[in-house]
Formats: C-alpha cells, sequence, structure tokens
C-alpha cells in the first residue's frame, strides 16, 4: 500500500526533522504516512492497539501549516521550532481539546476537555501534528496496560506480549512506528518500564521540571510528563520542548530548560562516576536481564567510566512506601470522579435516586478492579487512626529514600540499574497477582519517591526481547541521565544497528477505513 | 435497654441559668474580597447568574491544579494580626475530603495541622462598657463551597424534588476563625456571643478585607454551645448551630440552644451531639446531622501546594499598615466628641462613625456633624430606602453648608434645602445658594427693618406682650417675616430688630 512513504516512518524525529528542513519531504507527507501506519498496524484482532483515538484530520492540518509556513521561506521558516512538522502521539491521560481524553477508564468515556494541558499547549505551539492519544491502564494504574477499559496494548516484539504499562500505548506505538515520538507519564515508573521492554527510551524528569497540568493526576507527589521517543537524542529535543516553569503547577520548579539535545550529542562517560546500586539487581531479576546489565557495564567501564557500587538500604522499603503514598493520593485524586458534574453516569437498577447512591452506583460500574483496589487501599491507609501507621510512616521511608539518593550521588555523578527486572511478559500472566504486577516497578519507584530524573535506554535483547538500562542523576540534572543514556546507546550501536531499527517489520493489514486519504491529496507532497 | 431522653421542654432563660452555666464556642467564617478566587483566576464576585463565574481549576476539572492567590494570604495575616494571633512562619494546606455535590472535587482544601494563624484573643465590649476576653484557637484559610438549591418541600438534600448547584461562590477565599471554649460569660452568654460576632464583622470591614455582609453571607457564624451544672468543670456536649446570619438570629439562637439544653439535662437526659439549624419564624433550632469528633475527614497535605512560608519581615510590615482596631477607635472618638453614650451608640448602629469623623476633621463641630447625619441626612436616606452613608452627602458638603450658616448667609431651614439642591445633582453648596439666591435677607437696605415693623403694626397685641417683658413673645412675629421675606431672614436678626424698636436689651 503505502510502501512509496513507508521508510519516511523509520527513522528517528531528528532525522525527520532534517528532512522537513532541508525540504526532502513535507510534514504532510510525514504525518500521512504515520497515519497509514497506524491503520495498517494498529486495528484488527492482534493489532497493536497503541492509539485511543486517532485525529488524522488535526494532524494533518497542522502538518500543512507547518509545510506552508516553511515554504513561506525566510524569517517564518526560520521561527519554526526545530521539531515542527514532526508528529507526536500523547497519553490518553493528559487533556487535549478538541479531541476526546478517557486516562483508559469508561469513567470518562466520551467527555471531551474544554482546556488543553501545558504540554499540549507547548506541542500546539511548536506545531507538531498531534496524531492521537494512546492506550494505557486505567488512570496509570498498572504496569502491562492489561487495565484499561479499552483493551489491551501488544508489545511490538511480540504481540503476545505486554508493552510495559502504563503508558503501553505511547511507548508501543513508538516501538511500531506509528509516531516517532510520543509523551507519557511517570509516577512509578510508567515511562521508563514500558520504554525498558519495548526497546524505547523514556525520561522521567525531575518532579517539577515540567509542568503537571493537564496530567489527570494519579498520585500529585510522584507524576511527571515525559518523552517518549527511539533515540536519546530525539527524548532529549522533546523534553527540551515540554519542560519549563508553568505558573499553573505550584510544584513547577523556576528555571532555564537545560540544553539536553546537547548532553547527548556531545555524550561521553570518560571520567564519570556511575554508581551500581546494591539493592538493584540480584535476587529478582531475570539473568538475561543481568547479563545485559553487566555488559553494558562492561561497555561504560571500558569507555572511561568509573564504576563505583553505592549502598541504598532504604530501597528495600521503597515499594511499600509507593503501594501507600501512591493509593492514597490517588484516593483522593479520583474522588471527583462521581457522575454528578461530567463523564459516566450510572443509575442505581432500584431504590431511590439519592446522590450518594447515583454516586456509589457510577463509581462501581465506571472504574476497573485496580482502581478499585488502589481507592480502597488509600482510603484505608488516610483514615483516622491508621494515618501516622500508614501514611505518615511511607512519607517518613521516602525521606530516608531521598537521603540514600543524596548519599550516593557523593559518590557517584549518575546511578546504573536494570530499568525493570523481566522482558516484558505474557499477555495475561500476572492477572491474579496483583503483587507480582508491582514488582515490575522495584527499580524505577525510588526515583519518584525521591524527585530524581531518571531515563531508561535500550540495552539489548534477551530471548529476542528488549531490556532496558537506566540511569538515575540527582534532583535538576536531568542532563547526566542524557549524557550517560546517550554514550550507553552509543557504545551499543557500534557494530549494529540500533536497537529501535531492528523492531519486526510488523504484518500490515489493509485498513478497513483508511485514515482519510483525501486529506492528503489536497496538500500534494512538495507543495 | 431504656429509651435515652433527648428531648424535652426547653426551660425559661432564669431557670437555665439557674442551675447550669454556659459554654460557647464559635466558628466564623469570612468571605474574603480578593478580585478572584482561593486557588484559580476565576472572579470573586457576588450576583451573577450561576455558573458564570467558573473555570476548569474551580469546577475540579481532570487535570487541573491550584495556585494560591497570594492576596488571599496576605488578608488572612493581617486578620491573623488583627486578632491578636500568632503567624505560622511556614503552613500548609490539606484536603478535607467528603463527597458532597457542593465541593467538585469532592475533597475541599482547607488548612488542618498548621493554620496560618494562631493563639490570638480579641477583648470584647459588652453594651455596659465590661469587657470579656475571648480566645482565639486559630484563624485558617480555606475554599468556599458551591451553593446548593434543594427543590421541593424539605428545603434540604434529603427528599428534595431536585438539588441545583451554583459553583460561583466555589473556590471563593475564605478565613475561618475558631475560639477556644468561652466560659464564664453565664447570664451574658447570648449577648457576648452577638457582640463577639459583631466585633469580627467590624475588623474585617476595616480592614477592607471583606464586604462583611451578612445578609450576603460574606461573615457566616457556627455557634457551639453546651450547659455544664453549676459549680463543675467539665464541658457537656454540645451543639453546632449552623449559618447563623445576622447579629440578632446569634444572639436568639445561643438563648434558644442554652434553654434547650438545659431542659434535656434537667430531665436526666443526654443532649445529642449534632449540627443544628436555625429556624428564624420560631426562633427555634431544629435537629440537623449527628456530628462526633470522630468524623472522618482523611485530612492529609494537599500535594498539588507547596507550603506557604511567611517571612517576619514581610508580616512587620503588614502589621503597620493595619487600621486603628474598631474597638480602640470608638473609644477614642467617644471621648474626642464628648457624645453620651446612647447618641454614641446610634451613631455606631447607624454606621455613620466615618462619615462623622470626616465630617468633624474637615472643621464642624462634633455635636453639629451629628445633627446633620443622624437628622436630616438620615431623614433623607429613609426616605429613599438607602442607608445614610450611602445616599451621597460628602462630609466636605456637609462643612460647607455649615460654614454658610455660620457665617449667617444662610439659616438651617435653608440649608436643608440646599442640601435637597445638593442631592439632586445640581452642585455643591455655594452655587446652589448663589444660583437660587437663598442667601438670608440682610437689612443692608432696610427690607428686613421694613418686614419686621408691618409685622409688627399688624401684631399689637404681641407687641404689647413683648413690651410686657414677655420674650418668647418674639417667636410670634418670625413667623410672618418669615412670611414677607420668603424664608430668607435670620430669626436672630429678626429678635434684635423687634428688641431695638422696642428699646429693650436682648
Amino acid at each position: 500500500m503505502t510502501t512509496h512513504t513507508h521508510h519516511l516512518t523509520r527513522l528517528t524525529a531528528a532525522e525527520m526533522a532534517q528532512k522537513l528542513r532541508a525540504g526532502e519531504i513535507t510534514s504532510v507527507q510525514l504525518t500521512q504516512a504515520h497515519l497509514d501506519r497506524i491503520a495498517a498496524v494498529d486495528g484488527g484482532e492482534h493489532g497493536i492497539h497503541a492509539f485511543l483515538h486517532v485525529s488524522a484530520e488535526e494532524a494533518l492540518r497542522t502538518a500543512a501549516e507547518v509545510d506552508d509556513l516553511r515554504a513561506a521561506g525566510g524569517a517564518v521558516a526560520e521561527a519554526l521550532h526545530p521539531l515542527a512538522g514532526v508528529p507526536i502521539a500523547v497519553k490518553d491521560l493528559i487533556v487535549t481539546e478538541g479531541q476526546p481524553t478517557t486516562a483508559g477508564s469508561k469513567m470518562l468515556e466520551g467527555w471531551m476537555s474544554p482546556y488543553d494541558a501545558t504540554v499540549v499547549t507547548k506541542l500546539r505551539e511548536a506545531k507538531l501534528p498531534i496524531l492521537g492519544k494512546t492506550n494505557l491502564d486505567e488512570f496509570a494504574m498498572g504496569s502491562s496496560t492489561e487495565h484499561s477499559a479499552y483493551g489491551v496494548t501488544r508489545n511490538p516484539w511480540d504481540t503476545t506480549r505486554i508493552p510495559g504499562g502504563s503508558g503501553g500505548g505511547s511507548a508501543a506505538a513508538v516501538a511500531a512506528f506509528e509516531a516517532p515520538l510520543a509523551l507519557g507519564t511517570d509516577t512509578g515508573g510508567s515511562i521508563r518500564q514500558p520504554g525498558a521492554v519495548t526497546g524505547t527510551v523514556g525520561t522521567k524528569p525531575t518532579y517539577g521540571s515540567v509542568s503537571r497540568y493537564g496530567a489527570i493526576a494519579m498520585a500529585s507527589s510522584l507524576d511527571q510528563i515525559g518523552p517518549v521517543a527511539r533515540t536519546t537524542e530525539d527524548a532529549a529535543l522533546l523534553h527540551e520542548l515540554i519542560a519549563g516553569h508553568d505558573p499553573k503547577d505550584s510544584t513547577s520548579l523556576p528555571g532555564e530548560v537545560p540544553a539536553f539535545g546537547e548532553a547527548v550529542r556531545t555524550a561521553d562517560v570518560a571520567g564519570m562516576r556511575i554508581g551500581v546500586i546494591k539493592q538493584l539487581q540480584g535476587e529478582g531479576y531475570q539473568q538475561g536481564v543481568l547479563d545485559r546489565f553487566h555488559e553494558a557495564l562492561d561497555a561504560l567501564r571500558a569507555a572511561g567510566a568509573e564504576i563505583v557500587e553505592v549502598d541504598c538500604p532504604s530501597f528495600d522499603y521503597a515499594l511499600g512506601a509507593y503501594y501507600l503514598i501512591m493509593p492514597s493520593e490517588a484516593s483522593s485524586n479520583l474522588a471527583k470522579f462521581d457522575g454528578v458534574r461530567y463523564g459516566t453516569r450510572v443509575l442505581p437498577e432500584d431504590g431511590p435516586l439519592t446522590i450518594e447512591r447515583v454516586m456509589g452506583s457510577t463509581r462501581a460500574a465506571g472504574f476497573g478492579d485496580e482502581v478499585k483496589r488502589r481507592i480502597i487501599l488509600g482510603t484505608y491507609a488516610l483514615s483516622a487512626g491508621y494515618y501516622d501507621a500508614y501514611y505518615g510512616s511511607a512519607q517518613k521511608v521516602r525521606t530516608l529514600i531521598q537521603q540514600d539518593f543524596d548519599a550516593a550521588f557523593e559518590k557517584a555523578d549518575v546511578l546504573i540499574s536494570p530499568t525493570a527486572p523481566t522482558v516484558a511478559f505474557p499477555l495475561g500472566e500476572n492477572d491474579d497477582d496483583p503483587l507480582a504486577m508491582y514488582l515490575n516497578d522495584v527499580a524505577t519507584i525510588p526515583a519518584n519517591l525521591a524527585g530524581v530524573p531518571g531515563i531508561s535506554v535500550p540495552g539489548g535483547l534477551s530471548e529476542g526481547l528488549p531490556v532496558g538500562i537506566q540511569f538515575l542523576a540527582p534532583i535538576r540534572e536531568d542532563a547526566r541521565v542524557y549524557r550517560a543514556g546517550g554514550a550507553l546507546e552509543k557504545l551499543l550501536s557500534q557494530d549494529a544497528e540500533p536497537l529501535w531499527a531492528q523492531a519486526p517489520e510488523l504484518a500490515e493489514t489493509e485498513p478497513a477505513a483508511a485514515a482519510e486519504p483525501a486529506e492528503a491529496a489536497a496538500h500534494p507532497a512538495g507543495k | 435497654m431504656t429509651q435515652t431522653l433527648t428531648d424535652a421542654e426547653p426551660l425559661s432563660y432564669e431557670e437555665a441559668l439557674e442551675h447550669f452555666d454556659p459554654v460557647l464556642g464559635f466558628e466564623v467564617h469570612v468571605e474574603l474580597n480578593t478580585k478572584t478566587k482561593m486557588f484559580s483566576s476565576a472572579p470573586n464576585a457576588f450576583g451573577d447568574e450561576p455558573n458564570t463565574n467558573v473555570n476548569e481549576v474551580c469546577l475540579g476539572l481532570p487535570g487541573t491544579l491550584p495556585v494560591v492567590n497570594g492576596k488571599a494570604v496576605e488578608y488572612a495575616v493581617m486578620l491573623g494580626l488583627a486578632l491578636n494571633c500568632q503567624i505560622a512562619e511556614r503552613c500548609r494546606f490539606a484536603r478535607k475530603q467528603y463527597f458532597y455535590p457542593d465541593t467538585p472535587k469532592n475533597w475541599q482544601t482547607s488548612q488542618y495541622d498548621e493554620p496560618i494563624a494562631f493563639d490570638g484573643y480579641l477583648d470584647i465590649e459588652l453594651d455596659d462598657g465590661e469587657v470579656f476576653r475571648v480566645e482565639i484557637e486559630r484563624a485558617h484559610m480555606e475554599e468556599d463551597a458551591g451553593k446548593l438549591t434543594h427543590a421541593g418541600t424539605s428545603g434540604r438534600i434529603q427528599g428534595a424534588d431536585y438539588s441545583l448547584v451554583d459553583y460561583n461562590r466555589s473556590g471563593i477565599p475564605l478565613v475561618e476563625i475558631v475560639t477556644k471554649p468561652i466560659v464564664g460569660a453565664g447570664a451574658r452568654a447570648p449577648e457576648l456571643a452577638r457582640a463577639y460576632v459583631s466585633a469580627v464583622r467590624d475588623i474585617v470591614k476595616g480592614l477592607g478585607i471583606s464586604d462583611a455582609k451578612m445578609e450576603r453571607g460574606n461573615v457566616r457564624c457556627d455557634a457551639n454551645v453546651s450547659m455544664m451544672p453549676k459549680g463543675t468543670t467539665t464541658f457537656g456536649t454540645r451543639s453546632e448551630t449552623k449559618n447563623v446570619n445576622s447579629l440578632r438570629a446569634v444572639e436568639h439562637a445561643v438563648s434558644y440552644e442554652m434553654r434547650r439544653h438545659a431542659g434535656i439535662l434537667a430531665s436526666g437526659g443526654t443532649i445529642v451531639q449534632e449540627t443544628r439549624h436555625w429556624q428564624e419564624g420560631s426562633r427555634t433550632t431544629s435537629s440537623g446531622r449527628p456530628k462526633s469528633d470522630a468524623d472522618d475527614y482523611r485530612y492529609f497535605p494537599e500535594p498539588d501546594l507547596v507550603p506557604i512560608v511567611t517571612t517576619a519581615a514581610w508580616v512587620e510590615e503588614l502589621r503597620a499598615q493595619l487600621p486603628e482596631p474598631p474597638a480602640e477607635r470608638r473609644r477614642r472618638l467617644l471621648a474626642a466628641w464628648g457624645f453620651s453614650e446612647q447618641e454614641f451608640r446610634d451613631v455606631v448602629a447607624a454606621g455613620l462613625l466615618d462619615e462623622i469623623e470626616e465630617t468633624v476633621a474637615s472643621g464642624v463641630a462634633p455635636s453639629v456633624a451629628r445633627k446633620w447625619w443622624m437628622g436630616e441626612i438620615s431623614r433623607l436616606a429613609n426616605a429613599r430606602d438607602l442607608e445614610p452613608a450611602a445616599l451621597g452627602v460628602q462630609p466636605a458638603m456637609i462643612a460647607e453648608l455649615n460654614a454658610l450658616i455660620e457665617q449667617g448667609r444662610i439659616n438651617d431651614k435653608i440649608a436643608r434645602q440646599v442640601l435637597e439642591h445638593v442631592l439632586a445633582g445640581e452642585g455643591d453648596p455655594e452655587e446652589i445658594v448663589s444660583a437660587r439666591g437663598l442667601e438670608v435677607v440682610s437689612d443692608d437696605d432696610g427690607a428686613l427693618t421694613a418686614a419686621v415693623e408691618k409685622a409688627m403694626a399688624e401684631n399689637p397685641d404681641v407687641v404689647e406682650k413683648i413690651a410686657g417683658g414677655k420674650l418668647k413673645a418674639i417667636g410670634a412675629l418670625i413667623g410672618p417675616v418669615m412670611k414677607e421675606t420668603r424664608g430668607q431672614a435670620d430669626a436672630g436678626a429678626v429678635r434684635k430688630i423687634v428688641l431695638e424698636k422696642l428699646g429693650m436689651e436682648g
């Protein structure tokens, strides 16, 4: 079908941007190529199902605008953002005016936000065509995207396996060449762990460095929006675009956005002290994952890095603290979904229509099991008489974890660990075992509890499935994770194609309804 | 199991106090008059179409985040200082969680264990001058809820046909002032209650931080009352009468609750800890919902907001800007003006302190200023169904009118006419007097003497009485002279001419 444009999707965002600037391709061509790819691989019984909503018309309209501005030349074209015209997908937890936002929940089925998230405003201002909204575990609660109310997303490397979660849709879209860039949110690893198991790059920025305004809150003190991409450079460029102070977010940090792209381009680990976290290796980690991890350490050492071991004893309690703080905040943040003002409303089948009963039946029908599990946990933990023992103690552990990080960063410039303990597991494997599911985030959670930045970069394959390597840096030192991650990326692709380019082709099916080809014809190539 | 008695006929007020001592406590909510809401940029305005002063933040839409209104924090600190409170160097907001449709997020952003102001007091002056100190436990910031209107006969959410919600009020900044238990007021408890709420209202009005209109809910009072047997010191179970929204209602509600509690306790019954509703018509309270100290709001620190930090320098700057406390000001003015206690109280009740103070500052004697404002101006305002202060009379105009009188250019009667013309927008008093030719008839051209002579000629019997020493009879000549001069004669000048004509000394 679209073989003449197929190659356009198998580039990095930086390469796409370069070709757009050089006039080799148009944004309409590029955007249409991705819409075609979505139409070809996303639907059907075994399709990737990364998208919950595709906004072809809007994306092509933005693309045509960029092409017009580029064609105008001069200062107008010069003023375009470097990523202008490069399409992007947005996790469906982030609100978008004019496109539905469901948070992966029946509760918000059909809801349209009357306002844009700050990061979406930034995408629109920079004129990145927004392809659509990506699938996620309901309200971002999960590590496999199996808890979406709208069906599972499949891992492009093996469509019988999970793409990670909660941002499985964004990661799978990037891995399957449906989008070169995507936005995710990371509360306990929801950007990094899907990045690891799909062979993509995902960054959780320093807490407060990217505005949360418009990201539907799960756990306010842990949530952070970040970039999902194929390379560290692409992630860095998107990160630069979305970062910065936002007066609408009180937890937003002031200050200039560092040049992350430059950090990647000059990436070098010679003389860098890289700390191996004693607590984040060994037991619970698959041998294949550990093998790739040790190879990464060897490569970094060979490139001049000083590998040291750091002890973070409180990390052993991170998962426990996280599963008190996160559900506590989530139980509160999700209270507003009651059927009174917007979204789904379910009336009780019989009995009087009192406000309590309508709220009750709406929440009973509108939320899935994992969401209910966390609301119940959180409600219990915040209850009078339990608060100190649960929420209070968890906050103390959080302080201890921050202190562990502080001590570790005395000895090391960045820390390193496997991103996830396992490669992608088969769909349905952990259905009946929420605790096993929770263990997936054991390595990513400490960064959220401490607010530090982290990145997951591809570290090779184990049993044909991607393994992720995580770098962590001190608060506001996000540039360091790009420097270290970028260096590892270079080292591992010296003798081989980068991992993202090795992703399976996937069988393209003729879509039932092509994504508005007429729209593309209206903006012919070369315009 | 025996039925516990929870209801009985209220005792008379005297009987109640014979056996019990009241313990009071107040929670007064003050709506701040900031331009925008506590955590959103939506307008803070009263009386607009429902659900128009809203945006995504105060509607709590998914993804939205609060941002603290700095002006509201400033106002809260000012109020804390005026209540003689300590100001927290660092404090936080917390979420008070409960499901109710007037709070769009199903939590109210409030302050819990870290209020911005705490440990204060207010000296309350009762009618006879006795001063009663009310200890302030805390004053904390929070957001108002939306306004629910329940359709149907019950007027409550239970049993309503449907309920309407207006989120214009949702998110308006509030400061809640909580007293410590007030013991020892005895029979004066209702009077103290009224005076306390009145004092808080005067303070927030004087600070300019609230419109302070109780009828609009700018100042709302929850009154806690319990009774303990005389001679004991253990507090009884309290009731909380919600939203008592006039000074009179506060006084009556406290009085009624004292009698109701006493009635139940005297019959061996038990007070139910509950909220009560004030019924204006019957001047009683009715049962609301049970309330226990264990109500679980699952408070936790609001993670979407960072702590508020107040620097000592900033607090001191605000303290230096505080206006004179209303009670101190009243004491100062009473002494300076020399009014009787009753005269002064009437001025305060009429809301004319500012006006009279300004008039006096413009050079008018206090008693004259009082006479103008409490007399003619109040009468004109009353006729127009307005508050005297809202009539549009400026203190400077009164000073000008008064100067004209003192110069003998107009008399009191003309001055009243001039005032009406001023209100009709004809200009300032000086302009009106000359434009309308209202100046008092002087005797420069003999016109006044002629008018007096004419009146004396026409009233020989009166002249005889005056000549016989009845000087009061001169009054009977003033009328005809006024008639002749169309009211522009000066009564003093008339008197002087009459006496001269009769060869008598004044």
